[in-house]
């Protein structure tokens, strides 16, 4: 073979390597960029964001992955998406809706509340006909070891907030989930938590995520929802107030 | 016509000698600087025992390179000043020859070095106690100081720390202050730590950089680790093994604080987690963790329909991607 054909053909690999490596990450990039931003104004020095957490989701590729949705401020509508934006140096009040049954926390020290103004969160929990077993009840500890309440965690780790997310409890986690996302209130067993914490006085992007690698079955860790942006982890974007 | 004359060379011996002068010069200047203007400056720095130890042994090392390279780069520029062809000459260099001596210096010398790395290398890995490496569950090289049920400030008590790694944070449990866990590391200074280091999903590793300390985290695996903090400050804590989508953002700070300091925020933590209840949650401590194992729920929660999905799982058995 001449210089020139091993030269053209040195060329044409180099070519196609580089191309293969820049379609993948133009893949991944783009897939990421995808999932939309839910943006959330301040009034009054604060803001409310409004999560569901579901046992399955809508999508077509992993229907059957648990999942944040991030409710959209002016249309009230679910987004299946965890990516959000919040002003900094403002209180966001957080509201919680709990669809997703009880998982025994990995490390029970996350059953504490950490972060939250007051160190505290309040939690209500419904059965499927709407009747109240715990009404607005403010704790800074729910176990998760002894009664089975608590089905995933909110947690900034930058910011030091740590939130475990309540569950419906264990007969009402065991039976009558939500099956259809988003969920609704109606007709289905949830947990109602609200807690509020400081965003920082500078903007970035800020992980969240769940510290409950799927409950007490996997040694494997934080697989499938639980590292993909979209289902159990996201960003919250604290931008210039 | 001019003719190009090449000047005499030197003889042999000469250039020996001026080479030999030129790279001992050379040599003290750079082990000098190495040794008293940049080791002050090198990783991990002396804030327990250590990470002085790790910034000696650096020291060492490129103190005992350091001659050798120079050696070479001296040679190297050398033969292309003196021994370069003059403008004209167009001869053949000299033949050359088995040199005895030389073979016998450079196996000599490489020799030596090997062996002296070998055996100062040796030698620090042992001391101080596994010169803070992780050495497993059952140490060779222990730290001196005073196994108690309670830490005391001011004693030669031995502090027990345990490192839990889990994706994507560290958590600390000090169990002589009644098993309290913070996400927060704080050391007090002057003290014996043993660090305890483990997982609770994928294998991690605790590296807390101003310390010299660095020990795999191993799901089921108690990693033991020593140190002495020697001076107050700051610690970063990285993870140092790849385990996952957010390995990056795996780090958090510790604090050497004074004995007194410690005992204060331990305390403090210690009264707090048992006013809101948490101690009495926390499972009893152990040295490693089973996260398929909840005692005070039984081994029979994943097994009910239902709970987080089908079976206690995220995904159906027939899901491929099942982990």
């Amino acid at each position: 073979m001449s210089v020139a054909a091993r030269a053209t053909a040195l060329i044409v690999a180099v070519v196609v390597v580089v191309g293969l490596g820049v379609f993948v990450a133009l893949y991944f990039i783009g897939g990421t960029s995808a999932l939309p931003t839910v943006h959330y104004a301040a009034s009054g020095g604060q803001v409310n964001v409004v999560l569901q957490e579901d046992p399955q989701n809508n999508s077509a590729s992993k229907p059957d992955w648990v999942s944040y949705y991030v409710q959209d401020p002016s249309s009230k509508q679910w987004i299946h998406t965890t990516l959000f934006s919040v002003p900094a140096n403002t209180k966001v009040n957080v509201t919680l809706y709990g669809y997703d049954g009880c998982t025994p926390l990995r490390n029970n020290y996350f059953s504490q509340v950490q972060g939250t103004i007051g160190g505290t969160v309040t939690v209500s929990q419904f059965d499927q006909h709407g009747k109240e077993y715990v009404s607005n009840h403010t704790t800074s500890v729910i176990n998760g070891w002894s009664d089975c309440n608590v089905g995933h965690t909110f947690a900034i780790p930058a910011l030091g907030v740590y939130v475990p997310v309540a569950s419906p409890n264990a007969p009402l986690s065991a039976n009558n989930l939500c099956g259809s996302s988003p969920c609704t209130t109606s007709g289905n067993p949830y947990a109602l938590e609200t807690f509020s914490f400081m965003t920082p006085d500078h903007a970035g992007v800020f992980r969240w995520q769940c510290l409950v690698p799927c409950g007490g079955g996997y040694l494997d860790g934080n697989g499938g929802p639980m590292q993909t942006l979209g289902y159990m982890m996201g960003e919250m974007d604290v931008v210039s107030s | 016509m001019t003719t190009t004359q090449t000047p005499a060379q030197p003889t042999g011996a000469r250039h020996g000698l001026r080479i030999f002068l030129i790279w001992l010069i050379l040599s003290l200047a750079a082990c000098l600087l190495i040794w008293f203007a940049w080791k002050p400056h090198m990783p991990p720095g002396d804030m327990s025992d250590a990470a002085r130890h790790q910034q000696f042994d650096i020291a060492v090392l490129a103190v005992s390179a350091a001659p050798v390279i120079i050696f070479v780069l001296v040679y190297f520029i050398y033969s292309i000043v003196v021994w370069r062809a003059r403008p004209g000459d167009d001869s053949d260099g000299e033949p050359i020859y088995g040199n005895t001596k030389v073979a016998a210096s450079w196996i000599i010398g490489t020799t030596v070095i090997v062996l002296w790395l070998f055996v100062f290398g040796t030698v620090e890995l042992v001391g101080p106690a596994g010169a803070g490496a992780g050495e497993g569950p059952s140490p060779i090289w222990k730290l001196n100081g005073v196994q108690t049920a309670s830490w005391t400030a001011g004693s030669n008590d031995m502090l027990q720390v345990q490192v839990i790694a889990q994706q994507w944070v560290f958590t600390y449990r000090y169990p002589q202050f009644g098993g309290m866990e913070s996400s927060e590391l704080y050391l007090p200074v002057g003290t014996p730590v043993t660090f305890h280091v483990t997982s609770l999903d994928v294998i991690h590793s605790f590296w807390a950089y101003q310390l010299g300390v660095k020990a795999d985290a191993n799901p089921q695996v108690d990693n033991v680790a020593y140190v002495t903090p020697k001076a107050l400050g700051s610690v970063t804590v990285r993870c140092n093994e790849l385990c996952g989508i957010w390995h990056g953002a795996m780090y958090n700070f510790g604090h050497v604080v004074s004995q007194s300091a410690f005992q204060a925020w331990a305390s403090g933590v210690q009264a707090k987690e048992q006013a809101t209840g948490i101690l009495a949650a926390l499972p009893p401590y152990a040295l490693t963790y089973d996260p398929t194992v909840v005692p005070q729920l039984g081994k029979n929660l994943p097994k009910i329909d239902g709970i987080t999905g089908a079976a206690g799982y995220y995904y159906p058995p027939s899901d491929p991607v099942t982990p």
